[in-house]
């Protein structure tokens, strides 16, 4: 059943927010790269140049340290690095967790490739995944840091299985290793982290499997701490109303993209988790207008009443040019603090949000 | 005496190469991907990437040589995102795989392309006699399956016309020996009862349209045993493809036993979806132990092929599995 997200959501409004009503305004994770850090990973692949592994590591320290600062400065309540030091959502993970092996990239969609990697042996866990990152991160920030991690089913159906019978048991091992690395996160004071797992949308009769995987992750993990899950890019209704039962704090969701069709399949039966909306197209490069994205915001307000509801865009928007990216993030902040005040003043009636 | 032929639908993945050069001539979002009027640049590169795909296949030793379709953003959806009666719309998940393509928003009638042809040409001078050529085209159910309706307005005459479609590629195809049509969507969203017919009737369509042998490859598991009765009496199949990798095999075994096969089998035994290579042998056996699951006394051929397209796989992988395919094949010689 879902944990208690009034219990860990008040933690994220800042000191100065202006508004009664709050919206928590925050990202998926990644964000598109400067030119100059994918420069600096080829040039650490280059045998002829002076340019090291610890010259990378301050080029990562850099870009993490701009792309927080460019959250904080589109206004974001929660902020991430970008993922500026990941290079693929299982990529950066299977590189760290014993018994994968990489071969090569493979199709996404169109030329969007990605290192899937092959299982040939038992996973285990080896050295922690994303404890530095998050140390890193939320030193350079005002704001608290939320935590990206690819979910188990994720890592386990976007990597050829060779090795377990089957994928599922693969899953479940994997999900113990989260678990692990959830703990070290939280003890060095990470409180927001969210379950990336876009595997689900292609496989949505395996959300069972992903229940269990999620008992795993959040055993033993303390109710002040918030777990989000996304799964992006499918028919929700295919796993509506099961994700009521999952353990987690917040659901968020790819809906822009649809132009909110699949708003209704959340509105019945009532929806138990917090909802975190995508507000913006992660896949168009055109910064929405405020105004758009005011609708978009309300579409939100048919499923959850406002203190429960997160806005985000629908996905990473690494794919995205960087103005772009942050133009869409600012006007996405810019639009939430505009519906939070038009919800205090009445202007919008939370019970029937579209109208005007 | 059955033929053992080492084939497969194409649809292989990029080089790694070219996953590069053309990522940097087309750029990676929606509105970048082909859309049949490439530029100069853009038709060099693929023209290497064919020539690639050709050599790989004769290095290999496969029967039959497909052009490769790497120009196929869109996988099996590819004929119609490039049709100039086709909008294309968000991007959306193909089948239950991470992977996506543009939806085709059928706006206008849909007449004569030629798109596939020309590649097939090109394919045909680069393969110069050396194997036979095998053409792939996406099938009408699965292609309307995939599309969306905005012109013609009824589901029925819909598939109707993307079939006459799709037989008009075909009549324009450079000579062939086999032609595969890609019906993944028989299995995982088949016709409604009563409805079999129809599907079976457009596949038909297709298929008439030319000489050559017609497999119609299903993937993602076993076909419902209705629809696999009508395929077998009405799709004017020389051989249905069946997958022996995903699902029960079991019921693929049941459907063959109980309602007979096409004059021809293509099986699915290559898993396209998973970097574990095959052994030639353990190949070759699973050819002979479906073959001694059926009564019938032989069949005329038996195409040896992945279960699924290829392009889900890393370059090494894809390679080492159309050689697995061709050693299999002469492990049965």
């Amino acid at each position: 059943m879902v944990r208690t997200p009034e219990a860990n959501r008040e933690q994220f409004r800042p000191h100065d927010h202006p508004n009664d009503a709050f919206l928590l305004t925050t990202v998926v994770g990644s964000y598109p790269k400067p030119k100059w850090l994918n420069r600096a990973d080829e040039l650490v692949e280059d045998p002829d140049s002076k340019f090291d592994e610890a010259d990378l590591e301050e080029a990562h320290d850099d870009a993490c340290r701009l792309i927080t600062h460019e959250h904080e400065r589109a206004g974001l309540d929660t902020v991430v690095d970008g993922e500026m030091r990941r290079n693929e959502m299982v990529e950066f993970f299977a590189d760290r967790i014993d018994g994968y092996e990489f071969n090569g990239p493979v199709k996404v969609w169109g030329h969007n490739y990605f290192d899937k990697p092959s299982v040939v042996e038992e996973v285990a866990y080896d050295e922690p995944w994303l404890v530095d990152e998050f140390e890193f991160t939320s030193n350079v920030s005002e704001r608290p840091v939320k935590v990206p991690i690819t979910g188990p089913y994720t890592l386990g159906f976007w990597a050829f299985n060779e090795a377990y019978p089957s994928t599922e048991e693969l899953v479940y091992d994997l999900a113990d290793l989260v678990n692990e690395e959830v703990e070290k996160l939280v003890e060095a004071g990470a409180r927001y982290i969210q379950i990336d797992e876009p595997a689900l949308a292609t496989t949505p009769e395996d959300h069972a499997i992903v229940g269990e995987a999620l008992e795993r992750i959040v055993s033993g993990i303390d109710e002040e701490v918030r777990i989000g899950l996304h799964v992006c890019y499918g028919d929700y209704s295919r796993i509506y109303p099961e994700i009521n039962d999952y353990p987690i704090d917040e659901f968020d969701v790819e809906l822009c993209n649809g132009d909110f069709e699949q708003i209704p399949t959340f509105t019945d039966p009532e929806f138990e988790p917090d909802l975190a909306l995508g507000v913006v197209d992660a896949h168009t490069a055109e910064v929405e207008p405020v105004e758009e994205i005011k609708e978009n915001i309300r579409q939100g307000l048919r499923v959850v009443p406002p203190e429960k509801l997160t806005i985000s865009p629908d996905c990473g928007l690494k794919l995205l040019p960087r103005e772009i990216a942050y133009g869409k993030t600012e006007n996405m902040v810019t639009a939430a603090r505009e519906v939070e005040a038009e919800i205090d003043s009445g202007a919008i009636d939370v019970d029937n949000p579209l109208d005007d | 005496m059955t033929e053992r032929v080492a084939a497969t639908p194409g649809l292989y993945p990029l080089p790694d190469w070219a996953k590069e050069t053309l990522s940097d001539l087309k750029g990676h979002q929606k509105g970048d991907l082909l859309s049949g009027d490439e530029s100069e640049a853009i038709v060099e590169e693929y023209a290497e990437v064919r020539a690639e795909y050709v050599d790989d296949q004769l290095d290999a030793g496969l029967d039959r040589v497909v052009e490769g379709q790497g120009r196929w953003d869109d996988m099996i959806a590819h004929p119609l995102t490039v049709h100039d009666g086709v909008e294309t719309g968000g991007i959306v998940r193909y089948y239950d795989n991470n992977n996506f393509y543009r939806d085709p928003r059928v706006v206008d009638d849909l007449d004569f392309s030629g798109d596939v042809a020309r590649e097939l040409e090109r394919a045909t001078d680069l393969i110069d006699g050396e194997e036979p050529l095998a053409a792939t085209l996406s099938g009408p159910y699965s292609l309307a399956d995939l599309a969306t309706d905005e012109h013609y307005g009824d589901a029925a005459e819909f598939q109707a016309a993307i079939a006459e479609f799709l037989a008009g590629e075909v009549e324009a195809f450079p000579a062939h020996e086999t032609l595969f049509l890609l019906e993944p969507s028989l299995v995982t969203n088949p016709p409604a009862e009563g409805e079999e017919s129809a599907a079976t009737d457009a596949i038909a369509t297709v298929a008439d349209a030319t000489d050559a042998d017609v497999v119609v490859q299903t993937s993602y598991g076993a076909l419902g045993e209705k629809l696999y009765a009508h395929l077998v009496d009405e799709a004017g199949a020389d051989a249905l493809g069946l997958d022996l990798v995903a699902g029960d095999r079991d019921d693929t075994v049941y459907n063959v036993q109980e309602f007979g096969a096409t004059d021809s089998l293509a099986l699915g035994l290559v898993d396209g979806q998973n970097t574990l290579v095959e052994e030639p042998e353990t190949v070759a056996e699973r050819v002979e132990w479906f073959e001694s699951q059926i009564p019938a006394e032989g069949f005329d051929r038996t195409y040896l092929t992945p279960n699924t397209e290829l392009f889900y796989l890393p370059t090494n992988k894809y390679r080492a599995k159309l050689n697995a395919l061709a050693a299999a094949a002469e492990v049965l010689e």
